[in-house]
């Protein structure tokens, strides 16, 4: 087992663990920060699929943007919504919870099974792109050419998700703001 | 090198466990984090893949398109359900069933 196996292990390790805990805890501050530990494992997972600069944008907007924001929503929400929150007597695995459990391991059942039906290790196009030399390799250089890419092939969904963007704060700016004057 | 199916199995482990958050979570920003870990794992499946096409890595280029929409998303999101506090000062999605004001 090599050193790069072993940390996917790790990773995929921390990854799924974390998210199991996000999904069985009860306290939802603790959760949330839960939730980061996921998305830097995930980081490192990109990492190691050869995708460092997604990785690192992966670390800026999601830890950074938006788990700041979901805890910021907690902080202005006050008190009360805390002491709401907090009394959910339920446990992990309650008869109540018992459809959605099942929904989501068969979900997982029926996903694996296809991965192992298609075989996915030797995908035909896969396997021409291996022999052809055209996958990453550790040492090609990948953020220029994400740069290069971005403003050549890829313009138009670029300009159209800037402009999505641009929408998406004036929209959250107008919902968010305090109703004075009407 | 770590194979496909490795990314792919992690991914859908962590699709099933948003889809279990979705579904049990009874407030809506827990809700939203679900949501946010259903996309993470579609994101690492366009990583995954991404890792084979070095030239025009379409792979790679939607996972950041998908970031920052995620990012987009949370924000009206967040805003939704400041103000769905406001209003019916709960967020469970459960007892919010009337639509129309």
């Amino acid at each position: 087992m090599t050193m790069v196996k072993a940390l996917f292990y790790l990773m995929g390790f921390i990854t799924l663990a974390s998210a199991l805990f996000v999904a069985a805890s009860k306290n939802l501050v603790r959760s949330v920060f839960m939730f980061f530990v996921t998305l830097l494992s995930l980081a490192g997972l990109y990492v190691l699929a050869l995708a460092d600069f997604v990785a690192i944008t992966q670390i800026v907007i999601y830890v950074g943007g938006i788990l700041v924001l979901v805890l910021f929503a907690f902080m202005l929400s006050g008190k009360e919504t805390l002491a709401n929150l907090q009394q959910q007597n339920d446990r992990f695995i309650s008869i109540s919870k018992l459809p959605a459990l099942l929904l989501a391991v068969l979900f997982f059942i029926v996903m694996v099974n296809i991965l192992f039906k298609t075989d996915i290790n030797n995908l035909q196009w896969v396997n021409k792109a291996v022999s052809y030399k055209i996958d990453i390799k550790p040492d090609s250089p990948m953020t220029s050419n994400i740069g290069t890419n971005l403003m050549t092939t890829y313009l138009l969904p670029f300009e159209a998700i800037s402009i999505l963007l641009m929408m998406a704060l004036v929209g959250a700016a107008h919902l968010s703001r305090k109703e004075k004057n009407g | 090198m770590i194979g496909l199916s490795d990314f792919l199995i992690v991914s859908a482990g962590l699709f099933c466990v948003g889809l279990y958050v979705i579904l049990t979570k009874r407030n809506a920003i827990q809700v939203l984090i679900g949501i946010e870990m259903m996309l993470n794992a579609a994101i690492l499946n366009l990583v995954a893949f991404g890792k084979y096409d070095r030239f025009n890595n379409g792979g790679q280029m939607f996972a950041l398109f998908a970031i920052v929409l995620a990012a987009a998303t949370t924000a009206v999101a967040l805003a939704i359900i400041l103000n769905v506090y406001k209003k019916y000062k709960t967020i469970d999605p459960n007892e919010i069933h009337e639509l129309k004001d």
